[in-house]
């Protein structure tokens, strides 16, 4: 029933619905459609073109795709996505739901705690923790394993951040799937054991088959927010190098730091279109969930 | 004076659904009222147009004489208590029996000391402080009923006030509306889809179908003659027999092989005619041998109804339901025969009883 | 118990605890160093000292920036709390034309259009709005980032609430507002509690859009501050940024506690970031 249970009408609800709007208007919706304006400028911060930039179409696109510097820029984001949020945040997020998911008691929050701080820690605080961690004379990871003096984020600084930001992401992994595996029937599991399937086979012909659409849920959300993180960049400022600048610092550093406002935004329109086409699927997902009775990954509730 | 009239009242909604079609209803100052129907007749439509929940699209309301029609709900002056109750979950009993008062902007410790009075009066002293999760399905219906009191309505507006109690409880508080509203004088209508419910709690009762009244009277009324088909076979804990017939000569109707007396109705109509020839489960006789001026049939399903026993027979005349006393052996498989009582015999034609 | 089954037990007992190290491993040093006497970047017993914290409290310029940080944190907060219910509300109870588009619309955009894809524009708005090294354009650059999501998810909440307690208040002569007031706002206070705490640590964590627009460190937050204690040459003040990190981090543990054991914790897709 649509109907209007206050009293509001339409009249009140629209004054309601207008200051978020506008701000978001202003804030978000503007600022979208002016990079794509300023990406097909020469717009600098300083000098000539700051103060009359020239529209030059899609210059700054080709010269991004030309560019060796985009080119190694997005492979290195590939390898930071994929790494750490598709293969390691996922994976181990599942790992630690499905190693947890019978299990109560101490042992199982304790283990959910410490995940779920490492997630909700302020950046600068977990990013200084891995360069504490990571250090090269006295850092706690080297008198562990002997190996002093080795400069892990100048050495393996890829690997390195990949690792960080699977540690730092792993909880919404975990508790998502942890909220999926509530919903897989118990007695399709049962009638899987009494057949004599083994956990792998349990897993693949009941559990998964079950819980695809919270996967593919978890694995476009996780990826969209770690291709737009910005924390790597507290832990190696994009160094050594170029060996960690992802889109968004070589976006930073082209913009803001030298000023090339046109060209960051021309980069930025490409990294819109990234996130569009991750968040057009997901949105399409969310709608045919949205059609269903229940809504349920959308809103899940950690056990 | 606070009646409630109805004129030629009709809701239809955007999408052209009709809701309402042409309501035409008088409801007299101090009268327990009944809107009867199955589900999606348009009852609850009406009863949230009385209130202003919802907007007439034709007609008019008239409370107490005054044509409230175009005023917003807080302004008619009519209580409502919701199906599932609608306290509010954040407010303790007394708060929510004071919110009315509230509202009226009487002053905090006025509107508690009135809302514990009223509370007083329905036996909810021990619970003021309680919230309404605490408060099992009938203590709630209270707290509901002395809310709706506590800003002295000219008129209840009551939506399913016992469907969401179990079984015990709602014979309990039919009781305690009945003898409330009683005490109250006050003009109130509910909505239900429980024929029982209907009969046992209305001074009359209005029964809808597709958005109309079918017919208006009281509960013997309806359930001795109703007007129609749609009643008659919507009324009565076992639903009446009408069984499709023709009348023949003496006031005798023809249904199948048997000829049964046609009642009061039969004079009026021509040998030859069509009707449905409707008698009660409970004003029929059951016999187990041969006898004049009866159905017969097989006892196909005995149904114990307690006291009673409901009998199915299945016949050439077709499937006819008995109420047979509890000291009466019957077993299935057997032939028996049903004697109808002529003076609770009805007759309809096209649908209409005649009279 | 079979041989088989045992290993397995093993197997798994193993695979929890190295999952605690991995986990538990880089927090020691936050454990730590902030009550050691000498700390260094090696996470080590401590002998036990609170001094760090006592010189944390005497300077000025560390506590400064943890008080910038909450005045951008409440005032996103009060937004983008008071502006979503508004509209979430009036979306889930009135029927407004293309409301559902909109909505999705509005959610599809906030995940495209993120601080790091925007910084450019967002720049130039401030720029232009003469909002660089203002709060006040840091609050409002995050509360359009984080409004659609918090519309989206409280419009789940009042859509959960039944319409009728509405609908009784208004047969009473409840006028709208007062329906908000007395009735909405208290039955969808656990949404209001999560989005006020979810938008609180989101700006509390907020490095990017600070770094951005403000410039003067006396407006920068503590997230920016922090960055700059250790990257500006010289010797890192260990003791400093142990006690600091602690004293920053501490806000947030405490409210996701609060709302996880007050409402159950309850995330939506998009609740972190």
């Amino acid at each position: 029933m649509a109907t209007d249970a206050a009293g509001l009408g339409r009249g009140r609800a629209a004054a309601f619905v207008a200051p978020a709007l506008l701000l978001i208007a202003a804030f978000l919706v503007f600022p979208a459609l002016w990079t794509v304006y300023l990406g097909a400028t020469d717009y600098q911060l300083t000098g000539l073109a700051a103060a009359d930039p020239q529209v030059t179409g899609l210059d700054n696109v080709e010269r991004a795709l030309d560019e060796e510097e985009f080119t190694h820029s997005l492979g290195l984001t590939l390898q930071f996505v994929i790494g750490s949020a598709v293969l390691g945040q996922a994976v181990l997020g599942f790992a630690i739901a499905w190693l947890l998911r019978e299990r109560g008691g101490a042992l199982r929050r304790l283990v959910e705690g410490l995940v779920l701080l490492a997630w909700i820690l302020p950046s600068s605080v977990v990013a200084f923790l891995w360069i504490a961690l990571l250090d090269r004379d006295d850092g706690t990871l080297n008198s562990l394993l002997g190996t002093p003096g080795t400069a892990w984020l100048v050495e393996h600084p890829m690997a390195s951040i990949i690792v960080f930001n699977i540690w730092r992401g792993t909880a919404f992994s975990m508790m998502l799937y942890a909220a999926a595996l509530g919903t897989v029937s118990p007695t399709q599991l049962e009638t899987a054991r009494l057949a004599g399937a083994s956990g792998w086979q349990q897993l693949r012909d009941v559990v998964f088959p079950a819980i695809r659409g919270h996967i593919l849920t978890n694995l476009l959300l996780i990826s969209l927010w770690t291709f737009n993180d910005f924390t790597p960049f507290l832990l190696t400022n994009g160094g050594p190098g170029d060996e960690t600048e992802m889109i968004p610092v070589f976006i930073y550093k082209t913009a803001i730091f030298d000023g090339e406002l046109g060209y960051g935004a021309a980069l930025s329109v490409l990294m819109l279109l990234i996130n569009l086409v991750i968040a057009l699927v997901y949105v399409r997902l969310l709608r045919r969930r949205d059609r269903a009775p229940k809504r349920t990954a959308e809103v899940v509730k950690s056990p | 004076m606070s009646a409630i009239d109805l004129v030629r009242l009709s809701k239809v909604y955007p999408g052209g659904v009709t809701a309402l079609d042409g309501v035409e209803l008088a409801i007299a100052d101090g009268e327990f009222f009944a809107l009867l129907g199955p589900s999606g007749c348009g009852k609850t439509t009406l009863l949230r147009t009385i209130a202003g929940l919802e907007e007439a699209t034709g007609g008019a309301v008239l409370i107490g004489g005054d044509d409230v029609t175009a005023l917003p709900p807080g302004r008619r002056d009519v209580a409502m208590v919701f199906q599932d109750y609608a306290l509010f979950p954040h407010m303790t009993v007394t708060d929510n029996i004071a919110y009315p008062l509230r509202i009226r902007q009487v002053g905090g410790a006025e509107r508690r000391a009135k809302a514990a009075g009223t509370a007083g009066e329905l036996g909810l002293d021990a619970l003021l402080e309680r919230r309404p999760a605490q408060l099992s399905g009938g203590q709630q219906q209270r707290v509901a009923l002395a809310r709706a009191m506590a800003c002295h309505p000219r008129a209840f507006l009551l939506d399913e006030p016992l469907s969401n109690l179990d079984a015990r409880m709602r014979l309990e508080a039919r009781t305690f509306l009945k003898r409330l509203q009683r005490e109250l004088r006050i003009t109130c209508v509910f909505v239900t889809h429980d024929q029982a419910e209907a009969l046992a709690l209305a001074d009359r009762v209005a029964g809808m179908e597709d958005g109309r009244v079918r017919q208006v009277g009281t509960p013997a009324e309806v359930f001795r003659r109703p007007a129609n088909t749609f009643v008659a076979s919507f009324i009565g804990s076992t639903p009446m027999n009408l069984l499709e017939g023709e009348v023949r000569e003496g006031g005798r109707v023809a249904v199948g092989p048997a000829e049964v007396p046609g009642g009061p109705g039969a004079g009026a109509l021509a040998p030859g005619d069509p009707v449905v020839y409707g008698v009660r489960p409970e004003y029929l006789t059951y016999a187990g041998e041969p006898t004049g001026g009866a159905f017969s049939g097989e006892v196909t399903v005995v149904e114990n109804l307690g006291s009673a026993q409901l009998v199915t027979l299945d016949g050439e005349s077709g499937s006819i339901q008995v109420v047979v006393d509890e000291d009466t052996e019957v077993a299935p498989g057997t032939a028996a025969w049903a004697v109808p009582r002529p003076d609770r015999v009805l007759l309809y034609r096209d649908g209409a009883l005649v009279p | 118990m079979s041989p088989r089954r045992f290993l397995a037990v093993i197997g798994r007992y193993t695979l929890i605890c190295l999952l605690l190290a991995f986990f538990s491993l880089p927090l020691l040093w936050l454990a730590f160093a902030p009550f050691d006497r000498a700390p260094g970047v090696a996470a080590s017993l401590p002998s036990f000292t609170l001094d760090n914290f006592r010189e944390l409290l005497d300077n000025e310029n560390a506590l400064r920036s943890l008080r910038n940080s909450l005045v951008l944190a409440a005032g996103t907060g009060a937004i983008v709390v008071t502006l979503a219910a508004l509209a979430a509300y009036a979306l889930s109870r009135v029927r407004l034309p293309g409301r559902d588009a909109l909505l999705y619309a509005l959610l599809l955009l906030s995940s495209i259009v993120t601080g790091t894809a925007a910084m450019v524009p967002l720049f130039n708005l401030a720029y232009e709005l003469d909002l660089i090294d203002s709060q006040l354009g840091v609050i409002l650059v995050l509360s359009g980032g984080l409004l659609p999501s918090a519309v989206f998810i409280l419009k789940d909440f009042t859509d959960a609430t039944p319409r009728s307690y509405e609908e009784s208040a208004r047969v009473f002569g409840a006028s709208p507002l007062q329906i908000v007031r007395h009735i909405v706002v208290p039955l969808i206070r656990p949404g209001l509690a999560t989005i006020a705490v979810w938008s609180v640590a989101q700006v509390w964590g907020n490095f990017l859009i600070p770094f951005l627009l403000l410039r003067s460190p006396e407006k920068s937050p503590a997230a920016v501050v922090m960055y700059t204690f250790y990257t500006e040459g010289g010797q890192p003040d260990l003791a400093l940024i142990s006690t600091f990190s602690l004293l920053y981090s501490l806000p947030v543990v405490a409210m996701f506690l609060f709302v996880s054991s007050r409402y159950g914790f309850r995330f939506h897709g998009g609740i972190k970031h």
